[in-house]
């Protein structure tokens, strides 16, 4: 157990950093390369990092099971909502004009909350197939 | 190289591990294409959370490749067909780099100049996948959705959960 002390600390300072740059990937992907799909998969790999340095418990702690399961349809339908704004405010399936009094503005919301329903559903999805595989080798 | 590497090896251990170089070499190759954003979804997808999962799914099966039994003619053959058919449909591609071939004279060049202006985001590659093309990134989304989904059933069913109502709920 002492021995992968430095393995414990170098996790602990680095999982923040892994966040961070999550959360900039997936907000700068309008601006440089990124989005939700990346992003999704950096957040999953944070916490399969903590699942194998620290346990599945310490994992569970900070990314419930049945949270990450809810996210799994969330960010489909997430995604597919912004779609049906679209429609019930009169436009196309997914044409996000009418999201913001400027059409380009409406475009970039669109855009965004698109993005999130991606992060939603690849970090959720990511992270629960890592718990099913660990549970069932037990 | 790393692909005979691949072929050859007997430990599953080590075929991970070199999946994970091979990836990694794929990765710079599209940096150095200018492809960005594919690179960074090959080294977070396939050097990271794939390796992830085929450790655990060594973790559930043993860990050497059995021996093969005897030599079989039909997959090589098989094999080599596709890899030749393969081959042959590159020879029909435009050469490399060429500025007016189909793919850059269609739609291309009015989502370069248009895109900031119709939706105010300077990546393209973004504002292609997630407004000009959002049917097929929902569709991405989807396909994930599933792949999720189907491997929680086929894991986590039955043996840990009593019935199978909760399973007949997420169908």
């Amino acid at each position: 157990m002492s021995l992968d002390l430095i393995l414990r600390v170098g996790t602990k300072l680095i999982l923040p950093f892994i966040l961070l740059f999550a959360l900039y990937v997936q907000f700068h992907g309008d601006y440089g390369p990124g989005g939700g799909f990346q992003a999704g998969v950096i957040t999953a790999g944070m916490v399969v990092l903590v699942g194998i340095t620290f346990g599945l418990e310490a994992a569970h702690r900070i990314a419930p099971q049945g949270l990450m399961q809810f996210m799994v349809p969330l960010g489909v339908l997430i995604y597919a909502g912004t779609g049906v704004a679209g429609l019930i405010l009169g436009r196309n399936y997914l044409d996000y004009s009418v999201l913001a009094h400027d059409p380009a503005h409406g475009h970039e919301y669109g855009i965004i909350f698109v993005e999130a329903g991606v992060l939603i559903t690849v970090a959720g999805t990511m992270t629960a197939i890592f718990y099913a595989f660990v549970e069932r080798g037990r | 190289m790393v692909t005979v590497a691949v072929v050859r090896q007997r430990s599953l251990f080590g075929v991970v591990v070199l999946t994970v170089i091979y990836s990694f070499l794929i990765a710079s190759v599209m940096v150095v294409l200018d492809a960005v954003d594919v690179a960074m979804t090959e080294a977070a997808v396939g050097a990271g959370i794939s390796t992830v999962i085929l450790l655990t799914t060594l973790h559930l099966i043993r860990t050497t490749e059995m021996r093969q039994v005897g030599f079989r003619l039909m997959p090589l053959a098989i094999t080599v067909v596709t890899g030749l058919m393969l081959i042959w449909g590159t020879l029909a591609l435009p050469p490399f780099g060429v500025a007016n071939t189909p793919i850059h004279t269609h739609v291309a060049p009015r989502y370069l100049a248009e895109s900031i202006r119709e939706t105010n985001v300077p990546n393209v590659v973004t504002s292609v996948l997630a407004d000009y093309r959002g049917y097929d990134t929902l569709g991405e989304t989807t396909v994930i959705f599933t792949a999720g989904i189907g491997v929680m059933l086929l894991l986590r069913g039955r043996r840990h959960r009593g019935g199978g109502k909760d399973e007949k709920d997420a169908t």
